[in-house]
């Protein structure tokens, strides 16, 4: 399997539901699809829920990166929610955990929007 | 009573071809005889991403997705030891002078993470030119007793 995405509205905040894999190929080029077109229809507030991500590589570490650059330079947020123990330990490995603003509760992430 | 999964050998070689199905065959292939020597479920995940991103660097990088040319993959496991060699046809590159992905200058690039993880998640990690052309990577894990 590579990649599904579940696009849903929590007030003015987009949550996508990302499950499967993240990597070279399908998979990154899917998220990075989907986060174009969110930006492209002006959408500011994003909460990845990565909690069904199984898998993940540096190229879909990238495509975070990427994305979260995006987004900020748009004048928009980008926030990560649910991550598992192998996506925690790859974004502190490589010093990107405190780059992004990281929940483990979706309403409590949700409010943290600004 | 020891465990005679850690006395065994295995050996596998592979020519494979320079596409992401590669990378795919080539990590499941060396979980599979990872998960057979003995290894634990922490240590087969980072084999696994070592040799996946080894063998998109060969794919993507070495040989360019070029259908002309092969990446040679072989995994040997002896007793508690672990080897994987990945071999390219490309050109080729300086990995002596490879940027350091956690500098803060390069921290928010969306590339060049690859080699980094690959020395630390594997316990040894050498990268050496070939003479007839391209790059060999080789990673070693050991097991651990528990």
């Amino acid at each position: 399997m590579s990649v599904k995405l579940n696009t849903r509205q929590v007030g003015d905040v987009t949550v996508v539901d990302v499950a499967g894999r993240i990597t070279l190929g399908e998979g990154s080029s899917a998220l990075r699809d989907a986060l174009r077109d969110m930006i492209n229809k002006n959408q500011k507030k994003i909460l990845l829920n990565l909690g069904e991500v199984n898998y993940i590589d540096s190229s879909g570490i990238g495509e975070l990166v990427s994305g979260f650059t995006t987004v900020t330079n748009s004048g928009g947020q980008l926030k990560l929610l649910n991550l598992n123990k192998r996506v925690k330990d790859l974004l502190q490995i490589t010093k990107l955990y405190t780059v992004f603003d990281v929940h483990d509760d979706e309403a409590h992430a949700v409010r943290a929007f600004q | 009573m020891r465990d005679n999964r850690q006395q065994a050998t295995e050996t596998l070689e592979r020519s494979l071809d320079s596409t992401l199905d590669s990378v795919d065959s080539a990590e499941e292939l060396v979980v599979a005889v990872a998960q057979r020597a003995g290894f634990d479920e922490d240590d087969l995940m980072k084999i696994g991403m070592a040799v996946r991103e080894s063998m998109v660097n060969a794919v993507v990088h070495g040989n360019r997705y070029n259908a002309n040319k092969k990446v040679r993959f072989s995994v040997a496991h002896h007793g508690h030891r672990l080897t994987i060699r990945i071999a390219d046809e490309g050109e080729g590159f300086d990995f002596e002078n490879l940027p350091d992905p956690l500098a803060p200058e390069n921290l928010m690039r969306t590339s060049g993470r690859g080699i980094f993880l690959i020395r630390s998640f594997m316990d040894e990690f050498e990268m050496r030119r070939l003479e007839r052309g391209g790059t060999e990577v080789t990673l070693v894990k050991y097991m651990v007793s528990k």
